[in-house]
């Protein structure tokens, strides 16, 4: 595909010809227009030629040889161009002599570029989440990282935005460890809640008065006991104290964090309406090296966990959460 | 009855160019500064939504482009088809037809726009219905121009003629085929064309638009002012057609340097630059055989201001022309493209070149079609011709810095390849330069509202010609 890049635009010969011929004819009319006017210099002392026809009284024409600066330019300019078709493409599907293809540069550049920071990036790889983070070295770089990358979504102060987690308070959806978080940017995560679990607004109402009774917070009693019997649908993901199950990424709602507002009207709107977030996967993007000073960088914001004495899971997170999520949804 | 010249429709054009310069002017000053207070027109209420930036900024570039710019080629051409071949329009019906017809579509375009109704291609954003009257006009217009020259008494076209007619035919291919799209509904229409090919024909479209009307046809203009008003023979008949041959074939390639480093093929991204770099040629021609028609008179430019003005007109050209080519360059364009550098670059020519010409041009007809010996006050000339000069120059500075710190501070890497800057600084550091700009605009508009002034005295104290006698063709 890259070797002969200007081949398929063409859908046919006739219009490589076509538009090769145009080109060409372009240039040599100008060349052709440019010589049969050029004449001898005026002599010293010469006069220019003044043509004949006059119009609307007093309108009328020297004829000047052209000026010879501007007619040597006109020249090189031609010439530049004439060079600059025989080594890069531009006439029809002739690739040009050096077979220069943007495709090809960009990859090019690409690879450079991506060699000289990778000699900047690539000492941390080798270290473990925790050191890299205690290095001031490596936070700088990560806190470029995470302006460039992450701000739009998180925030400059990483503390997050209505549907955008707070990185920074030390409650997390999916694990504050090192390797947690490595996954949730490297792979990304979905989180998917199904509305209408509590049937109408009312249910709703009645359910959010019980979640608030769970956390502790002032609620209306006797809405809360009649959720209380709703919640058993809840309780599949949240567990039946709210305290949810990190693991599968599904939320604590007892806590203060509320991803999408803790007040009544908004855990009602999340029961009702259901949410659905999504962190995209960084990756393929970013590569390793990026992915594991951002690890530090969020690590380091002050919420990061130390990781557990003993692997706590047999499966990979991420796996986890998909089919747990199923299990979710089915009830 | 005596032969005389159709200056009617002259007049017509010539006063609505005043009257839309102002009014285009305005709203690009209103632009300008929203640039610098987002929330300017918001107090307005219900209104706010008609005055928004993505609502009125189109119809800035239509009023000044077709309204402003139009008005006065089409008052210039018409005035000196007739002059330069010694005879009357063709058909003084087919010339009301073609004023009315197109403040008709003056008028839709600043109705329309303002309501969000777009196609969304620049400089064509006017719906299909409004497309098609735009094409009736235009061959209204040709058949116009086309049929008094073919009248004429004189033996040869005039050279200001030929460029007329060159940018009226291919103004005509280039919104018709631009504008070939599927209707919908009687405001919504869909391009015909997809993808890259859209974008291609676009840019075609848009750029010989700047070829051809804002260039071509205003060297016509000049074609026939600056020689009358210097006095002075043109410099040469050879280098008139060298540059207007070389033009015509040269600018039809240009538009692919709107669209460097995108999908578009490299075969096509290439011609585009190179054909760019080789318009200079042609382009200085016509700025050479301007500037040397002075030769012999080049003292007339002390004392006369309407002189000042279609010479500084023509030093813009030469500038922008220059600066163009450059910023096609692939290399340059990365740095150039997307950023304030463009709006400079458009306005050094669009204000310095397009503007100054046609009120140098202007100014040197209305006291003709009224029947004065000059305009009113020729002082007043010269203070608006400085309140242009420093406007633009104050524009065009301003946004040469702004547009090169802007693309240095978005191409800026730190050593792991982030950006240095996020954009919210980058527009941060744009604030003085936009005030710079909105000032020389705003010097710019009130030297508009300085010849209105200067226009209406004119007009009061004169009184309209209708009986130019045409002289007898004097032969070759």
């Amino acid at each position: 595909m890259i070797a002969g890049y200007a081949v398929p635009d063409f859908v046919s010969d006739f219009w490589h010809y076509y538009i090769a011929a145009f080109t060409i004819l372009g240039i040599l009319f100008s060349l052709w227009i440019l010589k049969s006017q050029t004449t001898q210099k005026l002599a010293p002392g010469q006069q220019a030629e003044l043509m004949h026809p006059t119009w609307d009284g007093d309108l009328q024409e020297l004829n000047n040889p052209l000026p010879r600066w501007w007619m040597w330019l006109f020249y090189l300019l031609v010439a530049f161009g004439i060079v600059y078709l025989v080594l890069y493409p531009g006439v029809g599907k002739f690739g040009g002599v050096w077979n220069w293809s943007s495709a090809d540069a960009y990859k090019q550049e690409r690879e450079r570029i991506d060699a000289e920071f990778n000699r900047v990036l690539a000492p941390f790889l080798g270290q473990d989440v925790m050191t890299v983070a205690a290095n001031p070295e490596a936070n700088k770089m990560g806190k470029n990282l995470f302006m460039t990358y992450c701000s739009q979504c998180h925030g400059a102060d990483a503390k997050g935005a209505k549907g955008f987690p707070d990185l920074t308070d030390g409650l997390w959806l999916f694990g504050g460890d090192p390797d947690s978080i490595h996954a949730s940017i490297a792979q990304g995560r979905v989180a998917e809640m199904p509305g209408g679990l509590a049937g109408d607004e009312q249910g709703a109402r009645e359910v959010a008065n019980y979640v608030l009774a769970l956390g502790g917070k002032p609620h209306d009693a006797g809405l809360a006991a009649v959720g209380k019997e709703k919640y058993a649908a809840c309780a599949g993901c949240h567990g039946e104290d709210g305290t949810g199950m990190p693991a599968a990424g599904f939320p604590n709602i007892v806590d203060d964090a509320w991803q999408y507002g803790g007040t009544e009207a908004a855990i009602i709107e999340s029961i009702v309406k259901g949410r659905k977030g999504g962190m995209p996967a960084q990756l393929e993007a970013l590569g390793e090296a990026k992915v594991h000073l951002l690890t530090a960088y969020v690590w380091g914001l002050g919420g990061g966990l130390r990781p557990a004495p003993a692997p706590v899971e047999e499966a990979p997170m991420v796996e986890s959460a998909g089919e747990a999520m199923e299990e979710g949804a089915a009830q | 009855m005596e032969a005389t010249y159709n200056y009617k429709v002259v007049r017509q054009f010539a006063i609505m160019t005043v009257v839309w310069g102002i009014v285009g002017m305005l709203v690009g000053v209103i632009l300008s500064a929203q640039l610098i207070w987002p929330t300017l027109t918001e107090a307005l209420g219900p209104l706010a939504p008609y005055l928004s930036y993505g609502r009125i900024r189109p119809l800035h570039t239509n009023a000044v482009i077709f309204a402003f710019g139009g008005s006065a080629l089409f008052a210039t051409s018409l005035y000196v088809v007739q002059r330069t071949c010694q005879t009357r329009l063709l058909s003084d019906g087919l010339a009301a037809f073609v004023f009315w017809g197109w403040q008709l579509v003056i008028v839709l375009a600043a109705v329309t726009l303002p309501l969000g109704i777009t196609t969304s291609k620049e400089y064509a954003e006017l719906e299909w219905p409004i497309d098609i009257l735009i094409a009736v006009v235009w061959v209204a217009y040709a058949v116009l121009f086309f049929g008094t020259i073919i009248k004429r008494k004189t033996q040869h076209i005039y050279v200001a003629n030929w460029f007329f007619g060159a940018y009226i035919v291919t103004i005509a291919l280039l919104h018709i085929v631009n504008s070939m799209e599927f209707p919908v509904t009687l405001t919504k229409s869909y391009s015909m064309y997809a993808g890259v090919h859209d974008a291609m024909v676009q840019w075609w479209y848009g750029h010989n638009a700047v070829g051809f009307f804002l260039t071509t046809a205003f060297l016509g203009m000049m074609y026939y002012f600056v020689p009358k008003q210097a006095g002075r023979p043109i410099f040469s008949y050879r280098l008139s057609i060298v540059h207007f041959w070389s033009l015509n074939f040269i600018y039809m390639w240009a538009g692919p340097h709107h669209l460097l480093y995108t999908a578009l093929p490299d075969w096509a991204q290439s011609l585009g630059m190179v054909f760019s770099l080789m318009l200079i040629a042609p382009s200085w021609g016509g700025m050479m055989n301007g500037i040397m028609t002075l030769s012999g008179a080049w003292h007339k430019l002390r004392t006369d201001p309407i002189l000042k003005f279609l010479i500084t007109a023509l030093s813009f050209y030469g500038m922008s022309t220059f600066e163009g080519p450059m910023m096609s360059v692939k290399t340059v364009n990365a740095l150039s493209h997307y950023t304030e550098w463009t709006i400079g670059h458009v306005h050094s020519g669009a204000l310095g070149w397009v503007a100054m010409i046609s009120i140098g041009s202007l100014y040197y007809l209305i006291p003709r079609l009224f029947g004065r010996e000059e305009m009113y006050s020729v002082k007043l000339i010269n203070t608006h011709f400085w309140m242009s000069t420093i406007g633009v120059v104050l524009y065009i500075a301003a946004l040469w810095i702004a547009g090169v710190a802007q693309g240095l501070m978005w191409r800026a890497t730190n050593a792991d390849g982030t950006l240095t800057y996020s954009f919210a600084q980058s527009v941060n550091a744009m604030y003085p330069f936009y005030t710079i700009r909105l000032i020389g605009g705003t010097l710019f508009f009130a030297g508009m509202l300085l010849m209105a002034y200067n226009v209406w005295k004119t007009v009061a104290a004169g009184k309209a010609v209708n009986d130019a006698r045409i002289p007898e063709a004097v032969a070759a």
